[in-house]
């Protein structure tokens, strides 16, 4: 499998994908702090006050962005857990490990920033409408992935079992997306889509991309950050070529 | 550029509280996992020298 004269299949073995991901780190960091740095100019010193919502309107350079990943990582997550089973690759379960945290922040954050600006705007900091609610059991499934790998001591099974929860979780995802569209709800709908004009000033969207973009970088990078951790936590379990205890592999992870 | 000092900025028209506490929540998290990272790394380092 090569592609663009690079042949990937070397970096599913753990002894070239470890440098690899050392080196992408630093470059994923400073391009998130570039972008992130960007937005949040635009955002609050160029975009214009909204004519409804007034300044409350700028959360939502941080909440769309937080949420989208929330989603984005969810899947990205199930994908590599589903290619995990089907192809037995440890490296595969480690990804999805390594992103289920930083899935789960951007989760909370959403909620977050969300009752932040459905305070002002819509006077309740929480109401169960299908979008949040939706959004609120995405928190409890990444919660439920990470809880139940730490709850089987055998590292093979853990993956397997957390790998087939969070690869049903993968429901969620569309409902979540959809639910402004299926149900009433007070969440309003999309403001970006790709067949319709966006419904909002070119700065404003500009600063929400930029966002986006620099978080999706954050979370490469923290992402890879936590994969080679679990990687030296996991590995070094075996390279001793002792039986590791199960005291170890319990505390490895 | 529609603030005039920065009292106005920061009073986000009357929404600051609001506005300042979803971006600081967001700049805590992100710092936090960082950080978290980087220790739990020097860690794992510690432990396995001989591995990495």
């Amino acid at each position: 499998m090569s592609f663009m004269g690079v042949n990937w299949l070397k970096y599913s073995s753990p002894q070239a994908f470890y440098p690899l991901a050392g080196s992408l780190i630093p470059w994923c960091a400073a391009a998130a702090i570039l972008l992130i740095g960007v937005g949040l100019y635009i955002g609050f010193f160029i975009a214009p006050t909204d004519f409804q919502q007034g300044e409350a309107y700028r959360i939502i350079f941080v909440h769309v962005p937080a949420a989208w990943m929330s989603m984005f990582l969810y899947v990205v997550m199930a994908a590599w857990a589903g290619l995990g089973l089907g192809l037995n690759a440890r490296l595969s379960f480690m990804m999805a490990q390594a992103i289920a945290p930083t899935g789960a922040m951007f989760t909370f954050l959403a909620l977050l920033t969300g009752a932040m600006w459905g305070k002002p705007t819509w006077g309740a900091w929480w109401v169960w409408d299908a979008r949040l609610t939706s959004e609120l059991i995405l928190l409890f499934q990444y919660a439920g992935v990470m809880l139940l790998r730490t709850s089987i001591d055998d590292l093979r099974r853990a993956d397997r079992a957390s790998a087939v929860l969070a690869l049903v979780g993968v429901v969620n995802v569309p409902i979540i997306y959809f639910s402004v569209r299926w149900w009433n709800t007070l969440h309003q709908g999309a403001s970006v889509s790709m067949t319709a004009a966006p419904k909002m000033a070119a700065t404003m969207l500009t600063a929400m991309l930029l966002m986006t973009v620099g978080f999706w970088m954050y979370s490469l990078a923290v992402t890879l950050a936590r994969m080679r951790c679990v990687m030296v936590e996991r590995e070094s379990l075996l390279s001793w070529g002792k039986q590791a205890s199960m005291q170890e592999v319990a505390e490895a992870r | 550029m529609q603030w005039g000092s920065l009292e106005e900025f920061l009073a986000m028209g009357g929404y600051g509280l609001y506005v300042w506490t979803s971006f600081g929540t967001t700049a805590l998290c992100m710092g936090w996992e960082v950080l978290a990272l980087w220790r739990r790394r020097a860690a794992a380092v510690a432990e396995h020298r001989d591995v990495s």
